[in-house]
């Protein structure tokens, strides 16, 4: 058996209200790569950043190579050789990536001078000796997060980390980047006896990168077994507590009309950058039509044009042949458009309104709940509400309690009820399923495709990539504000589409597709 | 009328006027690094001007009243510091009160400690030591508008290089402006951002302290009742003109002492105080104006040469 390095004894972590530890034992042993899996809010990072010293646990013991260790800043874990890559990356925009790299351990001419010229030659070296390709001048922020990525963990082994933590890496990653990622990971425990500790949530990547395997549920934990003894079913379960159904969702074909046609759209984004550099395409009814794309190439932007929240410098948006470029919101809700927004909390709902009031939100002066669009009557109201609580499964105590005493899924839940029940043909849904378990995911992508099957438009922006292959029926690609490609769901891969994603590959069947398929 | 506006002793004035925003404006600009908008300095100043003045009065040596104001403004700094970083008050309102209870505080001292109201003025109070560059004496331009300033004036002009270097090519200056950008960063790098943002505003504190010092005992000697009279506002107009750039920073500051100095000398040539006082704050209102004119073209520039 192999040299237990970490053990952690009855860990339990009390935050005001929620016990996010609870009597949590689990061991590291030497060498090996040990995944750590539960749902949001199951206690994997809480856990991580107690072995960390960013947080103190309320009770319990850590242990190190045998001896018991009080681990109170980073500071401590740095020493005893853990390091931390967190899922924000901990990097400083405005900063070199060498400045970022010594950040903490800077080289000095003396006592008081940092020694620039050291850091940069420090970081190439680092860089050649891992194989992480690294500008040791360019600033951190104009660099993609698949780069950020490696410099967090050169900056972690740069502080001569043993033992590192991987939160979530490959979240905000392409298929490439994270296949990349896996090499790395793979290098280090092979060929340089590193240990490696990966939170994660997508159960692929625990199955084809780990030895062992932790699942945690709740604040606790519920087992570690060798990955070898594990599939994505026991896991699953494990995580989520009872059995979970990974089934192929029921698609009914319906005749398809084209509802809404995006020509040429130009935006610009919040920092007056253009965000959409002319992006056209068409939406049918009995449709889903997913828009791949790391976070931040204009996804954001392309929603807001179409639901109004956004000016649009050029081009034209149609729906069902009806003019509807840079209309009010409500305009273009009236035209039979929902909108799931990608941040409920900021967008999406209103934390401090209730049940009742959020989910009433665009109805309320319509009649019968508002009589001639002032006076809102409670009756009609409440019944609404209430049927719309139970037909999609949202749990709250009560309609009358705010929103924000609700979990994400069930703040997604009660959005996707309120935006779904309008009967519009047209649905604009962004990351529905972000930040939600597992068992209100299964019931989300269920209500989107009984949607789909009833007739409606669906345009899915999300940035994962399972989910975009899980609901869509035709997939578009964009980067930096343009349509890179457009495919049907079964005509490519992951792996392919994720060179369409990151711009290395363009327009090959672009066009076409869809006179011929539709 | 011209030549009495503007000749030697302009430029000499600018520099007298300009220190004290030089000084504050780089303890300003430290705090503003660190992530912390500090509007306390106004009032950091202007008990820095009072207690400068009851230290050189009271041990009749002009070092002891720089120490006493160096001495209050660290309080009032770690004060600020503990309200802000500790408490996590609101910066803007704790900044406000620390210029109100300066205000209040200084003109209470005044009355129970000389027994005055308005002004105190005294033979006894010491000022700051003027200094003379004996190799400039024979140069009778550089002579007038260099030589025989108060030590504040030359200390000042270090500090900004000094500023400059720790800033920008020590570690500790790195961590400074980590712990503004980017706190959680520094943190898990090991290092306090509590503690760089305490020493910020600690240094922000003596900063000030000495442009009190330089006020009071500088060319006057004298307090009078709100004697900083807005410097802290157009050093911070300074910091963000300069874009928290040391060298950029006191440019600004020279630009605003300039201003001032025009005022004081439009005042000699009659012109009524009424509105000789306006000029240096008109004159930073339409510089601001202008920079952030030319600010928004610039980005506008920028992005159409991107798209």
């Amino acid at each position: 058996m192999a040299e237990k390095l970490i053990e952690l004894k009855e860990i339990t972590k009390q935050f005001p209200g929620v016990l996010a530890n609870d009597r949590v034992s689990l061991d590291i042993e030497k060498g090996e790569i040990h995944a750590i899996i539960g749902e949001n809010g199951a206690g994997k990072s809480t856990l991580m950043k107690i072995l960390y010293g960013l947080y103190q646990p309320t009770s319990g013991e850590i242990y190190f190579k045998g001896k018991p260790v009080s681990i109170k800043t980073p500071l401590d874990a740095i020493k005893l050789g853990i390091g931390m890559v967190h899922q924000h990356f901990m990097l400083v925009p405005s900063f070199t990536v060498a400045e970022n790299i010594v950040l903490g351990v800077e080289p000095r001419k003396n006592r008081f001078m940092m020694d620039y010229r050291k850091a940069v030659s420090i970081t190439e070296e680092l860089s050649k000796t891992y194989g992480l390709k690294v500008d040791p001048n360019a600033k951190v922020e104009s660099l993609s997060v698949g780069i950020q990525q490696r410099i967090e963990i050169l900056k972690v082994l740069n502080k001569g980390a043993d033992i590192i933590i991987l939160d979530e890496p490959t979240a905000v990653l392409t298929p490439q980047e994270t296949e990349e990622l896996f090499k790395v990971i793979r290098k280090l425990v092979e060929e340089l006896g590193k240990t490696v500790i990966i939170i994660t949530h997508k159960l692929q990547e625990v199955l084809a990168l780990s030895d062992r395997v932790s699942v945690m549920r709740q604040g606790r934990l519920v087992g570690t077994l060798k990955t070898k003894d594990a599939t994505e079913q026991i896991l699953a379960e494990m995580m989520v507590g009872r059995e979970v159904l990974f089934e192929e969702l029921n698609r009914i074909e319906v005749p398809r009309e084209e509802v809404l046609t995006v020509k040429g759209i130009k935006a610009r984004d919040n920092r007056g950058l253009m965000a959409l550099k002319g992006v056209s395409f068409s939406l049918y009814s009995g449709e889903i039509l997913g828009i791949a794309g790391v976070e931040g190439n204009g996804q954001s932007e392309l929603v807001e044009v179409l639901t109004g929240l956004r000016q649009a410098e050029e081009g034209s948006v149609m729906i069902k042949g009806v003019e509807a470029t840079n209309k009010e919101p409500m305009e273009i809700r009236n035209l039979g458009v929902s909108h799931i927004p990608e941040d409920r909390l900021a967008t999406g709902l209103s934390k401090k309104a209730t049940i009742t009031e959020n989910m009433i939100l665009g109805y309320h002066n319509r009649e019968p709940y508002a009589t001639k669009g002032i006076h809102m009557n409670k009756k009609p109201i409440r019944e609404r509400v209430s049927r719309l609580i139970k037909e999609f499964d949202v749990r709250t105590p009560s309609q009358d309690v705010t929103a924000d005493k609700l979990s994400g899924g069930n703040m997604q839940k009660m959005v996707i009820a309120r935006e779904f029940s309008f009967d519009s043909s047209i649905l604009i849904v962004a990351q529905p399923t972000r930040g939600v378990d597992i068992g209100a995911i299964e019931f989300i992508h269920k209500e989107i495709i009984k949607k789909r099957n009833e007739g409606a438009a669906i345009l899915l922006v999300s940035a994962d990539l399972d989910e975009i292959f899980r609901l869509s029926d035709r997939i578009i690609t964009i980067y930096e504000g343009e349509i890179t490609g457009e495919f049907k769901r079964r005509e490519i891969s992951k792996k392919e589409i994720g060179l369409y994603m990151t711009g290395k590959r363009k327009g090959m069947r672009q066009g076409g597709v869809q006179d011929e398929e539709i | 009328m011209l030549k009495e506006i503007i000749n030697l002793t302009l430029l000499q004035h600018t520099i007298r006027t300009a220190t004290p925003l030089i000084l504050a404006a780089l303890g300003g600009l430290l705090t503003q690094h660190a992530g912390i908008l500090n509007i306390g300095m106004e009032g950091m100043i202007l008990m820095g001007a009072f207690f400068a003045i009851v230290g050189s009065y009271f041990f009749s040596s002009s070092l002891a009243g720089v120490l006493m104001a160096v001495g209050v403004g660290i309080l009032v700094g770690l004060l600020f510091a503990y309200f802000v970083i500790d408490l996590k008050s609101d910066e803007f309102i704790i900044g406000i009160a620390i210029n109100i209870l300066a205000g209040g505080l200084t003109v209470f001292l005044l009355r129970s400690i000389f027994g005055v109201k308005g002004a105190f003025s005294s033979p006894d109070i010491v000022p700051l030591p003027r200094f003379r560059l004996g190799f400039l004496e024979g140069i009778p331009l550089l002579d007038t508008i260099f030589n025989n300033h108060t030590v504040f004036v030359y200390v000042s002009w270090i500090l900004v290089a000094l500023v400059y270097v720790y800033l920008y090519k020590t570690p500790y200056g790195i961590w400074l402006r980590a712990s503004g950008e980017f706190p959680e960063a520094l943190e898990t790098a090991g290092v306090s951002p509590r503690k760089m943002k305490y020493i910020s505003s600690i240094a922000c504190g003596v900063f000030c302290g000495f442009a009190g010092a330089h006020l009071s005992l500088g060319y006057l000697t004298l307090f009078t009742e709100n004697m900083s009279a807005q410097r802290g506002f157009i050093a911070m107009a300074a910091i963000i003109f300069g874009g928290a750039h040391p060298i950029r920073t006191l440019i600004a500051a020279f630009m605003f002492g300039f201003f001032d100095a025009l005022g004081i000398r439009l005042q000699v040539v009659g012109i009524p105080s009424q509105f000789t006082q306006m000029i240096p704050y008109l004159g930073t209102i339409v510089v601001l104006f202008v920079v952030a004119k030319s600010y928004i073209r610039k980005i506008k520039k920028n992005v159409e040469g991107e798209s």
